[in-house]
């Protein structure tokens, strides 16, 4: 959820757009990153892990850990809580080690 | 293409941005290179006010002594800041290369200094995997910089400022705190945090630690289980909390892969908070013209980073020749803000690692 009244803070969340989490489409704003716009949804669990398939979701949000890794318009490993969420963007869950494409 | 740069700065936090305008002000040229969108560091997202004296910005809120910070840096002529800017590794020949712009870029900076931070450390417990289960910084960038809700109900795992700090704040998000969880007997953070705290009612359960955390997709509850002397559990003492979040403020680490891939002597130093750089007084590690500034030399405050940053920066930029006389003044000046920033009881930790660091240097340099 997205909050709208903090006692010392305001935010900027830019334009709102429209990406897709494994295709269904989702409400975003373009200053936001897409693990802030996929939290906002309630959406917690972004993959699983490689050999156990257990749940996985966001620990560091700065980009250090890769816990947030998702396949982003094609892309495996990107690490979405430092990627901007863009209009017609399409998030999905990976699975595996994905394939980075050359 | 190599750039050719005076002083190249690593980390646009509160270090990186010290160093940069003090170098400047001397006259250097700097290029800082910041991995994140936004400079700042972590200051972007502390709405707490801060501790120390004037000189220290005591009184301001982090993160409005950040935007002063970044503008300042933005507005300096002598000063290139470039955001969204990773570097990738040091070389032997002095080259450091970065990701800008898409493009891979290399860098021959003739002083550098390093302030990349630091990492948050984690903590061993069954499902400790679970998502809904945060670094507390990442807690702070959802609510504070991403303007998000993070939790309905949250434990916090950790009684040290950040700990502290970060649960009221989550209490300013309107998210409840159900228990602070710290393993040591004592609140570790300063007591006007844990008094705000408790004034709003909630637990802070000293010598308790997190025994196992559960839920099928994300987190649904944790268990805590009390501590003896020799921080050992106490079987029968466990309690269930329900909760959609877990945070872990259980302390930092610094981020030191590059002085690591640069050659510098490094040294495991328990109060420093993990694996640093060994440094002189300049800042300097032992690669000539290698500096290393705020938490990536050791955990501390960001006040105390901001003075790093100072020091390291008129250091570097009266090695290379900028009102050499000017520098060494500053540089003295920050080296007694230093020592005020450490003195009392707060500081002893510090203290220690820093004459541990010494000791280890001397020890290295009589086994040559």
């Amino acid at each position: 959820m997205r909050m709208e009244n903090h006692p010392v803070l305001e935010f900027q969340r830019g334009d709102k757009v429209t990406f897709f989490y494994n295709g269904t489409p989702m409400e975003g704003y373009t200053s936001e990153t897409v693990a802030a716009a996929l939290h906002s949804a309630g959406i917690r669990q972004l993959g699983h892990s490689q050999n156990l398939n257990r749940p996985r979701g966001l620990f560091c949000a700065i980009g250090n850990c890769s816990s947030c890794f998702m396949t982003v318009d094609g892309e495996p490993n990107v690490r979405i809580c430092v990627t901007k969420v863009r209009e017609g963007m399409k998030v999905e869950e990976q699975h595996g080690k994905g394939v980075v494409r050359l | 293409m190599i750039k050719d740069v005076e002083i190249l700065v690593i980390g646009a936090g509160p270090a990186g941005l010290c160093a940069a305008k003090a170098a400047a002000g001397l006259g250097a040229q700097v290029l800082v290179c910041e991995r994140d969108e936004l400079p700042g560091g972590q200051l972007v997202k502390q709405t707490h006010k801060f501790f120390g004296s004037e000189k220290q910005h005591a009184g301001d809120r982090g993160y409005l002594i950040g935007q002063e910070l970044v503008e300042e840096v933005t507005n300096n002529p002598n000063i290139t800041l470039w955001t969204d800017t990773t570097v990738l590794g040091a070389y032997e020949d002095g080259i450091i290369t970065c990701l800008h712009d898409e493009q891979h870029v290399k860098i021959r900076p003739q002083k550098t200094i390093i302030a990349t931070g630091a990492s948050e450390k984690f903590l061993m417990f069954p499902g400790n995997d679970l998502p809904g289960i945060y670094g507390a910084g990442a807690v702070q960038t959802l609510m504070n910089v991403a303007g998000v809700k993070p939790a309905e109900r949250v434990v916090m795992v950790g009684a040290g400022n950040i700990g502290l700090i970060v649960s009221y704040q989550l209490l300013q998000a309107g998210v409840q705190v159900a228990a602070v969880v710290e393993a040591a007997p004592n609140i570790g953070g300063y007591l006007v945090h844990a008094s705000k705290l408790r004034r709003a009612g909630v637990p802070i359960r000293t010598s308790y630690t997190v025994k196992e955390a559960f839920g099928k997709d994300t987190l649904e509850g944790v268990v805590i289980q009390a501590l003896d002397e020799k921080w050992q559990p106490i079987a029968g003492t466990e309690e269930t909390i329900e909760c959609d979040t877990l945070c872990l403020a259980v302390g930092l680490t610094p981020l030191t892969e590059i002085a690591w891939q640069a050659g510098c002597d490094m040294a495991f130093i328990r109060e420093l908070s993990g694996h640093v750089p060994i440094l002189n007084d300049n800042l300097e590690t032992t690669v000539p013209g290698i500096y290393v500034a705020g938490d990536a030399d050791g955990i501390e405050e960001a006040s105390a980073a901001m003075v790093e940053g100072r020091l390291a920066g008129c250091a570097a930029a009266g090695a290379l020749g900028h009102d050499p006389e000017e520098a060494a003044k500053q540089v003295e000046a920050a080296r007694a803000d230093l020592d005020e920033l450490r003195s009392g009881p707060t500081g002893g930790k510090i203290r220690a690692g820093i004459k541990k660091m010494h000791e280890t240097k001397e020890a290295m340099n009589n086994a040559q």
